[in-house]
């Protein structure tokens, strides 16, 4: 009976901290958890050892093409074995946490990479895949691009005073604003981009009054993109307008409505650098 | 006058007749899906080449082994009981409160269950990291399961009264509870993360997808228990059909069948939605089926819904398993999808029957 605590306590342990990821230099049938794990795998030009990806993998569009083993965090474990992965690279968060513990008992090495939403952990999330990969040279290239990103978007940030209060709006349903609060990726992108969360003292998304709406008076509205279909941009200011309280902004006022894809804005792989560079530029008139 | 009794009577041998044929086909397709279920699946592991070879005492490989013995094999028995369990839950209740209408989500049983669960998905990490490294990825389970005690402990208190149970005090009672429940889920769904929503979201629709050994241990005896109680039933729910006076009258123990109809289908139930979360429908629409084909004798409804159940989520599994693989759909949709339609349909088709 104690020992069965102690082996469900140590299990459980080491299933909440990030195991320190092993190289698997001869994986040649990875499977990708997580939209970011999948974009760096790309921008290490390892793809070609991809073989299946889970639902949030969207980008590049290539990457579409394989398997879909379902969404990352209702995986199924019979369904991932059926790709035969060797090796699972994923991001934080992959379940239900019994799936993971038989595909460790089937003997197929399941790597997990820590997220990091600000320059340091981007840096080490794109060096740790190139790493388990067996490839860590290929980091290189990603990272000095992703560097040079951050370095002129540190140069484009600070000039502009004060900076400009940005609220983001997850979703818009029956008029009722869900926005981004602190500890969130909105949150994160919005001050890398050199503005400030409109929304304070809030954590994770919530859905807002319209007092507190009025009294964030946001300067710029910051939505995310359905498809790349969707450019419905006036759609999106009517859909915005039926609320008055948004309606009332100053963002609206000024017209200061921006729009960009879900995954390039908050998936925070080795394209946020420029991302956030878009973001800023969006913001503040390409200043 | 007499030649009517006589034909109700034999009306009464026929179903009882029906309902003994009936239990042994769906034995068989119990069987049958059973088979059919363990041989299926997403990685196209072949089982009786496995079990040949393990049979035979050759060398599995690794991959097959945990395929069919620590995927398949304990999802299939989770599968049958979950179904077994909702479904002898539901005719349990619908007999109980003499309502075919009744099932478990109806008393705030299910959403006593559904709070456990939203508040150690959400509320879970607030404990101390000894209590959650203990208790490991059960949490959610266990709590479940706590949750649907309470409410189920909480509503007989609140309907017994000097040891007498009033069924429709504890109708009513279930459904202001189930409210209540609702509203404080709600208030603790408000402090979820997204990323919290979304598992919120997937539990709600229900999966065997976490089916383990493990937890077939810690919950499946629990229904097996109940399941094997529930027969002993059959004649006093058969007579509370009549009205518990006369129930009372015809020497059965009233309130000895209430007190184990609620203690069995808040233990089947809680431990269902424990290890698979919402699964809806099974619970209404298999007893449901079984009364309009074989009649309301709960000697043989009880049985049947059993075996029914069992075969009907096993069904649903394969298909939420198989139908967007490697991908899994919740199984929750496919019996909702499925079971919807088809009860809408029997409805239907037997409008005149039930209209009396």
């Amino acid at each position: 009976m104690i020992a069965r605590a102690v082996c469900a306590a140590t299990l459980a342990l080491s299933l909440t901290m990030p195991a320190q990821a092993d190289p698997h230099p001869d994986a040649e049938r990875v499977l990708a958890i997580g939209g970011s794990v999948t974009e760096i795998i790309y921008a290490l030009g390892q793809q070609g050892r991809l073989i299946a990806r889970d639902t949030t993998s969207s980008f590049p569009a290539e990457a579409q093409e394989l398997p879909d083993v379902g969404y990352m965090r209702a995986l199924s474990s019979e369904g991932v074995l059926s790709v035969k992965p060797d090796l699972i690279l994923s991001e934080e968060g992959a379940g239900p946490p019994e799936t993971v513990a038989i595909l460790k008992e089937a003997g197929i090495p399941f790597e997990t990479i820590p997220s990091g939403t600000d320059a340091e952990g981007l840096t080490a999330k794109i060096e740790a895949v190139a790493e388990v990969l067996g490839v860590p040279e290929a980091a290189d290239a990603p990272v000095e691009a992703l560097r040079a990103d951050l370095d002129s978007l540190a140069e484009a940030t600070g000039n502009e005073g004060q900076p400009k209060r940005v609220m983001f709006i997850l979703s818009l349903q029956g008029g009722r604003v869900m926005a981004s609060g602190q500890g969130t990726e909105a949150d994160a992108i919005i001050r890398l981009a050199g503005a400030e969360n409109a929304v304070q003292g809030v954590e994770g998304y919530k859905p807002l009054t319209d007092e507190a709406i009025t009294s964030a008076a946001p300067e710029v509205i910051l939505m995310m993109k359905r498809g790349p279909e969707d450019s419905g941009h006036a759609v999106a200011a009517e859909a915005l307008m039926t609320n008055p309280a948004i309606a009332a902004t100053p963002a609206i006022e000024s017209g200061s409505v921006i729009r960009m894809d879900g995954l390039y804005l908050l998936g925070f792989g080795p394209r946020t650098g420029q991302a956030a560079l878009d973001l800023h530029d969006a913001i503040y008139g390409g200043t | 006058m007499v030649a009517l009794d006589a034909s109700q009577e034999r009306l009464a041998g026929d179903r009882r007749h029906l309902g003994r044929s009936l239990a042994f086909w769906l034995l068989a397709l119990l069987v049958a899906m059973a088979v059919l279920s363990l041989g299926h699946g997403a990685s196209g592991v072949s089982a009786p080449r496995v079990l040949v070879d393990w049979l035979t005492g050759h060398e599995i490989a690794q991959t097959d082994r945990v395929v069919l013995f620590d995927i398949r094999l304990p999802r299939l028995l989770t599968g049958m009981l979950v179904g077994a369990g909702l479904a002898v839950s539901g005719a349990i209740m619908q007999g109980l409160f003499r309502n075919p209408l009744a099932d478990p989500g109806l008393l705030g049983v299910s959403a006593g269950a559904s709070l456990g669960a939203i508040s150690a998905i959400v509320l879970g990490g607030l404990l101390p990291p000894t209590i959650i490294a203990v208790a490991g990825w059960h949490l959610v389970p266990l709590a479940a399961f706590a949750g649907s005690w309470l409410a189920m402990v909480t509503l007989y208190g609140i309907a017994t009264r000097q040891g007498r149970t009033s069924v429709a005090t504890m109708l009513l009672a279930g459904i202001a509870l189930a409210a209540m429940i609702g509203a404080v889920s709600g208030l603790i769904i408000y402090r979820a993360d997204d990323q919290q929503l979304r598992d919120l979201t997937f539990w709600g629709l229900g999966s065997l997808a976490g089916a383990s050994w493990v937890k077939l241990l810690a919950a499946g005896p629990v229904i097996a228990a109940a399941l094997l109680v529930s027969p002993f039933l059959a004649r006093g729910l058969n007579g509370l059909a009549l009205g518990e006076a006369s129930a009372a009258h015809v020497g059965i123990r009233v309130q000895r069948v209430k007190t184990t109809a609620i203690l069995i289908t808040a233990a089947a139930t809680g431990a269902s939605v424990a290890i698979s979360g919402g699964i809806g429908f099974v619970g209404i629409v298999v007893p449901h089926l079984l009364r309009l084909l074989a009649g309301p004798d709960h000697r043989w409804l009880l049985v049947n819904s059993a075996l029914l159940g069992a075969s009907v989520l096993l069904v649903a599994d394969m298909i939420s398993r198989t139908i967007i693989a490697p991908a899994e759909l919740p199984i929750g949709i496919i019996t909702a999808m499925i079971g919807g339609p088809f009860f809408m349909w029997v409805l239907l088709s037997n409008r005149r029957m039930l209209d009396g």
